[in-house]
Parts: C-alpha cells; structure tokens; sequence
C-alpha cells in the first residue's frame, strides 16, 4: 500500500476531525459563557480550556462552583468523570508504544473523546502499513485543541450577550456528534448488545454521586459486548479479519 | 475559592488519569481478551455519556414530549442511513430547532 508522509497524515488528521470540531463548537462558547456566568474569573475559566482541556469535567466544575461545592469535591468529581480516558489510554496505548515521551505527554494531555473516536479508528485500519499514523493523532489533537481555546475565547467575550444562550440546546450538539460516532460503528450483534447495555445501566446509574454512573455503564457495556460475543453466535469478528489481513 | 488550586487540581486529576495508561500500558503486552474488550470501550463510553442527557434532560426520566429524545432519534435515523458525521450534526440540530420553533422549548 501507499506510505502517506508525516504532512499528509497530519492534515488527514485535521480534516476527519473537522466534524467533530463542528459539533464542539457551540459547547467550547458556552462553556466560556457559562464559566464567567457561574462566578469564576476570565483568567480561570480560560487557564481551564488552556490546561485542563477536558470538555465535560470543566462545565460540571462550572456548575459545582456555581452551587458552592468545596474544592476537593469539585476535583474528585473531575477525576470520575475523566476516568474514561483510561479506558481510552488503554486502547490506545498498544498502537503509541513505539513513541518517545516527547510524543506520549502531549498526545496523553490532548487525549479526548473526539480524538480518540476519529484516531482509533485511523490505528484500526489494517488495510495500511503508514510509519506516521502518530502524525494523523497529533493532526486530530491540535486541531480540537486550537478549536476549543477559539470557542472558549469567544464565549468569554461575548460573555453577557450570550446570555439564555443554554435555552438553545445547544449541548444538543455533543449529542448527535457522539450519535454521528456511535451508529456506524454498531456493525455487529456483540456491539449493538454492548451500547444497549452501556445505555441501560447509565440510566439505572445515573443518581450514584460524582457521576460515577458513567464509568460502571461504560465498564458493563464493554462486558456485555464481550459476553455477547463469546455466547451468540456470529460471523467472523473484525479483529479476526483484521488478524488475517 | 482559591481558582489557582482549583485549576492545578483539575489539571493533576485530569492528566494523571490520561498520560501514564497511554504512554505505561504498552510496554506491558496485553493478552489477547484485554485487547478484544478494548474494542467495546469506544460505543460502550460514548452511548454511557449521552443516553441520560437524551432520555433525562432535567435529570427525571421524559419520554413525552421531550424534544431531545426525537431529535436524537432522527439523527441515529440519518446516521444509519448516510453514515455522515457531518450531514448527521447538521440535520440533528435542524430537527431540535424545528421542534422547538412548532412545538416550544
């Protein structure tokens, strides 16, 4: 096959996360609106996007701060929420491993939902030997990062104006963007038992404290997915094509 | 509230949850099922995050009339049939907007 170069991977990379950077937009100028709006300081609430760069921690710290909630709680709410990403570490970490630390610390600190849905997918494709995938991931990574420090600068400025801008539904967009992700790649029966599941349980476990809920959902989805799979019967897996790719 | 430690925490508890399984796990080698069940993690994650948003949006269960509900619906619709990322985003908002504009928020 063909061995793209570092730059083709790298704006690869940008251009399969431009959907994504779409639906993101409006949740990065809320979450500048609302940060101002729940009491935290401009500098805060940008040193927030700069550093913390974790979309869904920083808009429920937003909320935390705005109902008063003390310090350590607002912080171990925002470890719950991020454990996901090491989930997502995990399954990308096999495809990473040959990287250097001058590689692993950005790509670790920009690691994100969307990143992680449009890269997994790049490192999945067995159809392609390409040297730079890494390329394509750090493509991916600056572009949700440079989109998302934009949003949250915008929301800042406009900051008053903005206001009622939640009656929108414009969170709605993080929705159907994660919809837009999830529905193609329900392409086995194992998958569509495992998203019922994960879904099922995130109702079921919503009320838990800290939002604990998210991470037991996701854990039993990913169980039932591989029960499902050792018990029905199926046609061959894409890991098993992929093995005799 | 000092903010000043309110972002370093954040940021402690944000990146030591993301770098060191991304950069420590693989130089450990996985066995075989773990890698079959990391497969799950991606839809298994993303459906955990939006299913209550959708089918609780005040955080009670609403499937009457819930404008989020028929919008997400209509989405996974034009996924399914499309396939787009972007054609989905796109016409998702178009059908909470329309909603909202017929109906009321």
């Amino acid at each position: 096959m063909s061995n793209p170069s570092r730059r083709t991977e790298f704006w690869a990379g940008v251009r399969d996360t431009f959907p994504l950077i779409v639906g993101a937009i409006p949740f990065g100028v809320i979450f500048g609106a609302l940060g101002v709006n729940s009491g935290l300081s401009p500098a805060t609430t940008m040193s927030m996007s700069l550093f913390v760069f974790a979309g869904s921690a920083q808009f429920i710290a937003a909320g935390l701060v705005a109902q008063g909630i003390s310090l350590p709680f607002i912080i171990l709410t925002t470890f719950v929420v991020n454990l996901r990403h090491a989930l997502y570490g995990a399954t990308l970490a096999p495809h990473v491993r040959h990287l250097s630390q001058k590689w692993l610390l950005p790509l670790g600190f920009w690691l994100t939902d969307e990143t992680f849905a449009v890269v997994v997918a790049r490192y999945n494709r067995s159809d392609d030997s390409s040297l730079y995938k890494h390329w394509y991931h750090l493509g991916s990574s600056i572009a949700m990062y440079g989109n998302w420090q934009l949003c949250t600068l915008i929301g800042l400025i406009a900051g008053q104006s903005l206001q009622g801008i939640e009656n929108l539904g414009l969170d709605f967009a993080m929705i159907v963007t994660f919809i837009g992700l999830i529905v193609p790649v329900v392409k086995t029966r194992p998958i569509l038992v495992s998203v019922i599941v994960a879904g099922a349980v995130s109702i079921l476990a919503y009320p838990l404290e800290n939002k604990i809920g998210l991470i037991i959902a996701a854990l039993c989805g990913v169980i039932a997915g591989v029960i499902a799979e050792t018990y029905l019967p199926q046609p061959k897996t894409v890991l098993d094509q992929e093995r005799a790719a | 509230m000092n903010e000043v430690i309110l972002i370093v925490g954040m940021v402690a508890a944000t990146f030591l949850v993301r770098y060191p399984v991304l950069a420590l796990l693989g130089k450990v080698s996985m066995p075989e099922p773990v890698l079959r069940a990391l497969r799950y993690v991606p839809p298994a994650v993303l459906t955990a995050i939006i299913v209550p948003e959708v089918l609780m949006p005040g955080g009670q269960i609403k499937i009457a009339n819930n404008a989020y509900l028929i919008a997400a619906i209509v989405a996974m619709l034009i996924s399914w049939r499309t396939k787009s990322l972007l054609l989905t985003i796109i016409l998702g908002m178009a059908t909470l907007w329309l909603w909202y504009a017929i109906v009321g928020i």
